[in-house]
């Protein structure tokens, strides 16, 4: 037994163990792997310092000349400054919208029953369904009968329209496990329902508030189609997604500015994400636990 | 309190009016969802029907009755035949490649040795979070025909002779879109792979350890098992999620080229907005063509998907529930 320690000692230190050796392995393909993944992220990134004419310069990432000055055109003469302001109006009115919308609509649901609950939950499921392309041309036709086809609101309305399911079941399930002491303890210091709900229940489902703007924001800043369509007729209400798909195909497309225009615009998304990855990881699991 | 009594005792049936006035403040806190829900679903689903039967330009405030005329139409245009294929084809093709490629990331990064896997985990699903209209624009260039760097890296590897014009050709297209819309979004399976991985307790795994079983037998006797049935709901959600893939193909190839990648969505934008952008189509704007176009699709989304949901709601009733309130 001696021996086998004698044997067995000089070997650990100079070879891995097979766990580690697998472990190191992994990391070494998880690596590889991940950098193609992101490598058509950081290309589009160094071909935004890119000169104008060395666009196409092979695979490299860093460019030979470095040229800032695609940011600054991006935002003026291809006006993406002003198309960032539009969507950050419109993503973070959408935000409190959809949350007023689900948290109430949610408590209602997680928290009583009433006639007609079923209908409300079957009403709601089906919504999922509908695709977006079936729904597109009655929205344009009511915002332009609504006349709010000519500022934001008409674009924060359509975007906040659409079920927002998953808000709304994170809510309802937050709710509906919150202990009853809470709310008859509220009720006997004669606090109503609105109270309830405002000063009781509200402030309790944080973590569901902080899910909730996370997703709602990333989905609002990355929309489309609803902005697009309504905005054919009005460049001046353009978000960055119409303003970058504008850019191309206009007279001699500039690349690089382009590649600037995009970065720019992913900037927030990317920032929110990195930094509340939780909150957005754990709702969008929460659509499948639930 | 009163509540809690009364369920001791047999429920009292109380009328239903006087039940609907207990809940007022229930109804008036869906009001402002339901609302908005009937203004930009509900009513959309039945307007579609209204327009679907006028021809309309949608510039012009007149619009003539065209009965049936547009659904005549609509099943003798090749293009719309082949569009609507090409939706369902786009959908049955990603969905099991984007779902069974993140299956297999999810089970790698699982491992709780890797301290690292949280890194890879946002890498991975880094491109989920960027708008999908401008990741389609990048793509065109990273795809580019004259010096991309696809072309680039796979004539490095002598993979190909001559560059490729893997958007610009009928031939490669709709494979090349399938290839970037799976990158794009395999993030999205991958994070409910692993909130379904993590419902496995660990000592099921460490009782199998000490039992002898080896890495691939643990895979298949408790962890596909147990995560099996997620797999019903996460291959519904991606499945409903990709027939919805405007912004992606619109900005990535328009729909072009000779119309090759383009899908229901595209089709329908395009009859009804489509010459506003100024299209080389030239045609004047039809939305009543397109809403008919619309109903179709509409249609079969709900009769592929109908029948899911019914499955999806009896595993849902395992855990958590809406039914579960105060009574």
């Amino acid at each position: 037994m001696s021996e086998a320690v004698v044997r067995e000692g000089p070997r650990r230190r100079s070879m891995l163990s097979p766990g580690q050796m697998r472990r190191y392995l992994t990391y070494l393909i998880l690596t590889a792997v991940c950098f193609i993944w992101i490598y058509p992220l950081l290309w589009m990134l160094s071909s935004s310092f890119k000169v104008p004419g060395q666009f196409f310069t092979g695979l490299g990432l860093f460019p030979q000349e470095i040229d800032f000055f695609n940011y600054p055109d991006a935002w003026t003469q291809a006006n993406i400054g002003a198309d960032f302001i539009n969507t950050a109006i419109i993503t973070v009115s959408g935000v409190l919208i959809v949350l007023f919308v689900s948290s109430t609509m949610g408590y209602a649901l997680g928290r009583y029953s009433f006639p007609g609950k079923r209908i409300v939950i079957a009403f709601l499921g089906i919504l999922v369904l509908i695709p977006q392309g079936y729904t597109i041309i009655p929205i344009f036709d009511l915002i332009t009968a609504m006349h709010l086809d000519g500022n934001l609101f008409g674009i924060i309305l359509a975007e906040s329209g659409s079920a927002h399911i998953i808000i709304i079941l994170l809510f309802a399930g937050y709710f509906a496990q919150i202990p009853r002491d809470l709310e008859e303890a509220a009720t006997v210091d004669g606090a109503g329902f609105l109270r309830t709900f405002w000063q009781v229940m509200l402030p309790l489902a944080g973590p569901v508030i902080a899910t909730g703007i996370i997703l709602q924001f990333i989905a609002s800043w990355n929309d489309f189609l609803i902005p697009l369509v309504l905005t054919l007729a009005q460049p001046a209400l353009r978000t960055v997604a119409v303003g970058v798909y504008f850019l191309q195909g206009v007279n001699q497309t500039n690349w690089s500015e382009l590649s600037a225009a995009s970065t720019i615009s992913l900037l927030p998304v990317v920032v929110v994400f990195l930094l509340f990855q939780r909150y957005f990881i754990d709702g969008m699991a929460a659509a499948v636990k639930q | 309190m009163t509540a809690s009594s009364g369920m001791v005792r047999a429920r009292p049936v109380k009328p239903l009016g006087r039940r609907i006035w207990e809940a007022r403040w229930c109804y008036l806190f869906m009001l402002p969802g339901i609302v908005l829900s009937v203004l930009f679903s509900l009513w959309p689903v039945v307007a579609s029907w209204y327009y679907s039967l006028f021809n309309w330009d949608g510039i012009n405030k007149v619009m003539y009755w065209a009965g049936l005329n547009n659904y005549r139409e609509l099943v003798h245009d090749p293009t719309f035949w082949a569009d609507f294929g090409r939706s369902f084809l786009f959908m049955v093709v990603t969905v099991p490649l984007e779902v069974g490629l993140a299956l297999l990331v999810a089970v790698v990064l699982n491992d709780r040795s890797l301290r690292l896997a949280p890194l890879y985990r946002t890498l991975f699903f880094l491109p989920v979070v960027m708008t999908t209209a401008i990741m389609g624009i990048a793509m065109q260039f990273v795809f580019a025909a004259y010096q991309g760097p696809v072309n680039e890296a796979l004539q490095a590897l002598h993979l190909i002779k001559a560059p490729v014009s893997w958007l610009g050709q009928p031939s490669t297209v709709m494979a090349t879109a399938i290839i970037i819309f799976v990158w794009k979004w395999m993030g999205q399976p991958m994070i409910y792979w692993l909130a379904a991985l993590q419902t496995v307790p660990s000592d099921l795994y460490e009782a199998a350890r000490v039992d002898g079983a080896r890495g691939w037998e643990r895979l298949r006797s408790i962890t596909v098992p147990l995560v099996a049935p997620f797999g019903a709901i996460i291959v519904f959600i991606i499945a409903v999620g990709n027939l919805n893939v405007f912004a992606f193909l619109q900005a990535l190839t328009g729909g072009g080229p000779d119309y090759a990648s383009e899908t229901m969505e595209l089709f329908i934008y395009r009859w009804a907005f489509g010459a506003a952008t100024g299209g080389a189509s030239g045609t004047s704007l039809r939305l009543g063509y397109a809403s008919a176009a619309a109903i179709f699709f509409g249609l079969a989304v709900m009769l592929i998907a109908l029948p899911q949901i019914g499955l999806v709601a009896r595993l849902r009733q395992r855990g958590f529930s809406l039914g579960r309130s105060i009574s």
